[in-house]
């Protein structure tokens, strides 16, 4: 009988467990889990599950459109659960991209004016490069978790005793 | 005496290449020396003689650990082979030490430690995996994947050794990077992933953006490694690298860390045992299932064990000279307090 890959989704939450066996703490791991995070999180908000001094993993919960966010950096993100398509925009104005040495993404009020560089749709398990200077806006077909490769930014949430193990 | 056991600030390298005995033992394989260690292999188990003693492992396990040290260029910090023999990276210069990461080898002053230039052990190593890798034997798969590794010298496995993996400078799939593997490249989908789906992503991108937007099956090129415990780099954000990698029976090595790492896994379920990174002794039973995110702290080892092949992402901070802030006590083991 050929083996099952398991993986996890917002309903059927898989999660380990941390014994301790000498002198640690389970503080230590900053144990989380991806799914637990999106489905306890509103929609859009970019919560941070992995810190590495300035750069993150973050968390966010698709639901429909997202606000439009342009950022100096790339950034790539997997989805993790659903289905979302990503639409591209290279800005008219300059002004709209972050300076340089800007980290993080940063939401954008409206939808910039620029010419249309196109769309990618990612469903379960697919990653997407994020190009520095692009307006992007993630539009969910169904309910989706995804997991974003960045910086930490204005958009990043941290909220570690909620989501760790202790 | 913690910052001096962690740097051996005083260490002085041993020069001169490596040698080669010029017979091979009864059982068809060379011996090999550096400085003043030397390696003998039998049937079943490798001696390591070193000033202070010998040391026996099983060949199986020896090999698979030396396979990661020469792959991942001694990696970061240290690689325990077990609880007493292992290597750990000066960057340009490498540490081989028998006990010392060992509490009780230490307390009885029964360690050894001697330091070696990186290219002169790493060519010590590689020559000792040509000669004592079997043919039909591949230390980077999973025992049920590949042959044995005991017995007597016949002949070689060097195309299986001569494995590179997969380094990403932005992202798979990108034009000019590194991209999807593929039936036809030689990559299929290993037996332990064979529910896993292949359908790509649609990338549809207006004339003149044809080379900036990118997407791939990320799930889908994990489940086509040909390898176990040895990460590619998939994405790359500044010095942000994601290094995912498909697990399966044993983590040859007993990684001691020299900076934070993280680990996430996507598939199925790992358990990591974790001890303190200078003494060894036992901290936590770390067990992480599909979703899970942890923190691997900056002054512990970890083992890892995957009963089933799975998908692992390890998360790694590439920003040059990380390893003396952690020695140094600048950043803390941990990353983040609350």
């Amino acid at each position: 009988m050929p083996l099952k890959t398991v993986f996890s989704t917002m309903e059927n939450i898989q999660k380990g467990n941390i014994n301790i066996i000498g002198k640690d703490e389970k503080k230590n791991y900053l144990f989380s889990n991806i799914y637990e995070v999106a489905r306890d999180s509103l929609e859009y908000e970019r919560v941070v599950i992995a810190k590495n001094l300035e750069y993150t993993i973050e968390v966010s919960k698709a639901v429909g459109n997202s606000p439009w966010y342009i950022c100096a950096h790339d950034e790539t993100v997997v989805c993790m659960e659903g289905a979302t398509q990503i639409n591209f925009i290279k800005p008219s104005d300059g002004s709209v991209i972050p300076a340089e040495e800007k980290n993080g993404v940063v939401k954008l009020d409206r939808k910039p004016e620029g010419i249309k560089m196109g769309i990618v749709k990612i469903k379960f398990g697919h990653q997407a490069l994020l190009p520095a200077g692009a307006a992007y806006q993630f539009n969910a077909s169904e309910i989706s978790v995804l997991m974003i490769q960045s910086v930490i930014g204005d958009e990043s949430i941290e909220r570690w005793a909620d989501i760790c193990e202790v | 005496m913690e910052n001096d056991i962690v740097e051996f600030k005083g260490l002085v390298i041993t020069e001169g290449e490596h040698r080669v005995s010029d017979d091979v033992s009864t059982h068809g394989y060379h011996s090999f020396e550096i400085g003043q260690y030397r390696f003998e292999r039998d049937e079943y188990f490798v001696s390591i003689h070193h000033p202070k003693g010998t040391h026996s492992m099983d060949v199986d396990h020896f090999l698979r650990d030396t396979m990661r040290d020469v792959a991942w260029g001694f990696f970061y910090g240290w690689l325990n082979f077990d609880d007493v023999f292992g290597t750990c990276n000066r960057y340009g210069s490498v540490d081989m030490y028998t006990g010392t990461y060992n509490g009780a080898y230490r307390e009885a002053g029964s360690d050894y430690i001697e330091r070696f230039d990186s290219n002169e052990l790493l060519a010590c190593l590689k020559e000792m995996l040509s000669d004592w890798v079997n043919e039909g034997f591949n230390p980077f798969q999973a025992p049920q994947e590949t042959g044995t590794s005991v017995g007597r010298k016949n002949g070689n496995n060097d195309e299986a050794l001569a494995f590179q993996r997969e380094t990403a400078e932005r992202m798979v799939s990108m034009p000019g990077d590194a991209q999807i593997r593929t039936d036809e490249g030689g990559t299929p989908v290993n037996r332990h992933f064979s529910d896993v789906a292949q359908d790509e992503p649609e990338v549809l991108a207006e004339p003149g953006f044809e080379n900036e937007l990118g997407a791939y099956n990320f799930f889908a090129y994990l489940s086509r490694s040909p390898v176990t415990w040895n990460p590619s780099i998939a994405s790359v954000v500044k010095a942000s690298a994601y290094c995912p990698t498909s697990e399966e029976h044993a983590l040859p090595v007993i990684h001691g860390n020299d900076r934070v790492e993280w680990f996430i896994q996507l598939s199925d379920e790992l358990i990591w045992e974790t001890g303190d990174k200078v003494t060894g002794a036992p901290r936590a039973r770390v067990t992480m299932k599909a979703g899970d995110v942890s923190v691997m702290p900056a002054d512990i080892r970890h083992a890892g064990l995957s009963p089933k092949r799975s998908m692992l992402l390890v998360w790694e901070n590439m920003t040059p000279g990380l390893e003396k802030r952690y020695a140094s006590g600048e950043l803390p083991p941990v990353p983040v307090s609350f």
